[in-house]
């Protein structure tokens, strides 16, 4: 195409509604909108006025598929803000409730959204009915893989869609360990599955290439999604307190949500499973990363297509962590959660969710109300990040027939597993415009 | 192509506004134990969380999650409810609009500068309605997210309507 416009109104197997806009003049790409469409909730507005033992469960509404995600970063704030130090039980199940989080959130997104694109279809809807189809085979993978997470969200947080179980300070109920061995016993049996799982989206060549900066939260001791310091490619090290420091916020006038920048480095950073493993790779579970071991030596990339097999290796730690935690986790059936008296605070809640680092800050008064709250999504970090790497490709590929550009063009942006339901909240800094 | 046969089906669009989505996440849980069945006897012609090619004509059963934000999606829900049978609400926000319509209760202290640079600059109505004050609802879900036995229990109603179970 040397002149013209492509317009995708609806791009389709993500969570939530995004557009593209991409403007051609003189074969190359003179403008081009990623556009985010969820209309705003105002959730942090909202939750304004409510009491903090109420904001984490309306927080997490937010999103529907990193409901938990939402949920934990806002337990993080509102204890922080309290000054409540949870227990090791209650550290040890929520990393447990996390680990399945990843399994069903990230097998939606690579077997539902992206493996149809593996197999030349258009939909799972289309894979054969063949049980010996190998289509057929990683879909029904799926359904085992997904189930297994969504199983250990009910046993241990109550449901894996807005739990109900997690409160301030603690679990309201503690689960019942005698479950256990069975839950052992079916992620061992998926273990084979999710390793073809791997082998699968480690074979798919499909590339784009593009040098950016990453963010990731990192724990020295072990694989974290809950706890680190959020640091960069060069090596930047911020406590999640001077997160907002290095931020700069971006409004885009035609996206319902801002884009952001990480002021210390490249123009645009990308966050989710490439980063985490480009950069925390070392610190996988030892059973994940010896049957990995191969697919590891393809990290750092900077090829975007790699965040789906970031996420299939993430898939397998996190199964390998729940079948540690599983086989040695001690119940302590009377714990209750650490309360204590209502104060002022402001407390801050950073967490990796499934498609990257996810803040949520509570600004509390002394009748223990939320008088402010912000809340920044992977997503929105990405949004940039996601417009430069198109105007890569179709700079690169304008020759290409408009079909293909469309397809292509829904790939990357599919690739980053992006979720705008939850990219529509507001952070108070000052605006740079666009 | 869709399913395993040229049977009848019934044709069934799925469609979300503004939610979380935490219904159609739930659905596509119930996927993993009951897409094999419902392909025999469900055609998904508009579901766009699962597929590209989508066609709004001749739906039997729309199931629409989310309240509705603004006039376009007001237009978009009434073509949805001309080219369906019957509508069936999804979750809460469908059902009763919250926790989308939080802002409905705003005071006029609330709407920052911010929020209303949104609401002036994108196509927000003054006030998020549920489904039902837009188009006639042949049944509810409620939910959040949406009662998956209930779910399954309307769908088998309507699976019966159209001589299918």
């Amino acid at each position: 195409m040397h002149s013209g416009e492509i317009t995708i109104e609806n791009i389709t197997k993500v969570e939530g509604t995004a557009g593209l806009k991409v403007v051609i003049e003189n074969d190359s790409v003179k403008d081009l909108k990623f556009i985010l469409k969820d209309f705003r909730r105002f959730y942090t507005q909202a939750v304004k006025g409510k009491p903090i033992i109420a904001a984490p469960s309306f927080l997490s509404r937010i999103c529907g598929t990193c409901s938990v995600a939402h949920l934990f970063a806002s337990l993080k704030a509102i204890e922080m803000s309290q000054g409540i130090e949870v227990s090791e039980q209650t550290k040890i199940l929520k990393r447990l409730a996390y680990d399945a989080l990843m399994i069903r959130d990230h097998a939606l997104h690579l077997y539902f959204f992206v493996l149809p694109d593996i197999l030349g279809v258009d939909s799972i809807l289309d894979i054969s009915d063949d049980a010996s189809d190998p289509g057929h085979i990683l879909l029904h993978d799926s359904f085992d893989i997904k189930r297994m997470g969504t199983d250990i969200s009910t046993a241990i947080i109550g449901a894996a869609i807005h739990a109900p179980i997690p409160t301030v300070g603690g679990f309201l109920k503690n689960p019942d360990p005698s479950k256990f061995p069975d839950l052992v016993s079916r992620l061992e049996g998926i273990r084979p599955q999710v390793l073809r799982g791997i082998k699968t989206f480690a074979e798919w060549k499909d590339t784009l290439v593009r040098n950016t900066d990453y963010l990731y939260l990192r724990n020295d001791k072990q694989f974290d999604f809950l706890e680190g310091d959020i640091v960069n490619s060069n090596g930047k090290r911020l406590g999640s307190d001077k997160f907002l420091e290095f931020m700069e916020e971006v409004v885009i006038p035609y996206s319902q949500s801002e884009g952001y920048k990480f002021s210390d480095t490249h123009e645009d950073y990308l966050v989710g499973s490439l980063a985490r493993i480009n950069f925390n790779k070392d610190l996988l579970n030892p059973r994940t990363k010896a049957d990995v071991e191969s697919y590891l030596s393809l990290f750092p990339s900077q090829n975007i297509q790699h965040n789906n097999l970031a996420q299939a290796i993430e898939i397998l730690e996190c199964v390998d962590d729940a079948i540690d935690i599983l086989k040695t986790v001690k119940i302590n059936a009377d714990e209750k959660p650490v309360r204590k008296p209502l104060r002022a605070g402001v407390g801050i809640g950073v967490v990796e969710a499934p498609r990257g680092i996810l803040y949520h800050k509570a600004k509390v008064n002394d009748k223990g109300i939320i008088e402010d709250y912000d809340v920044i999504v992977p997503t929105a970090q990405n949004q940039i990040n996601i417009e430069n790497d198109l105007k890569k490709y179709f700079n690169e590929n304008l020759d290409k027939e408009e079909e293909e550009l469309h397809h292509r063009a829904e790939m990357i942006i599919r690739a980053y597993d992006p979720c705008v339901s939850c990219s529509t909240n507001f952070l108070k800094i000052d605006w740079i415009r666009k | 192509m869709d399913g395993t046969s040229d049977k009848k089906k019934m044709v069934v669009g799925w469609f979300s506004f503004t939610c979380s989505e935490d219904s159609t996440i739930l659905f596509t849980e119930l996927l993993n134990d009951h897409l094999d069945e419902w392909k025999k006897l469900v055609e998904f012609r508009h579901v766009k969380a699962l597929k590209t090619k989508n066609v709004l004509e001749g739906i039997d059963v729309a199931f629409i999650e989310g309240a509705i934000s603004s006039d376009k999606q007001a237009e978009e829900v009434k073509k949805i409810r001309e080219n369906s049978k019957y509508v069936v609400a999804i979750g809460s926000c469908a059902c009763t609009g919250m926790p989308s319509a939080s802002r409905n209760a705003f005071t006029p202290a609330d709407i920052t500068e911010r929020i209303n640079l949104y609401m002036q600059n994108f196509d927000y109505s003054p006030k998020v309605r549920k489904l039902d004050d837009v188009v006639k609802v042949d049944d509810m879900v409620p939910g959040c997210p949406m009662n998956a036995q209930t779910f399954i229990e309307i769908l088998g109603k309507y699976l019966k309507v159209f001589n299918l179970a």
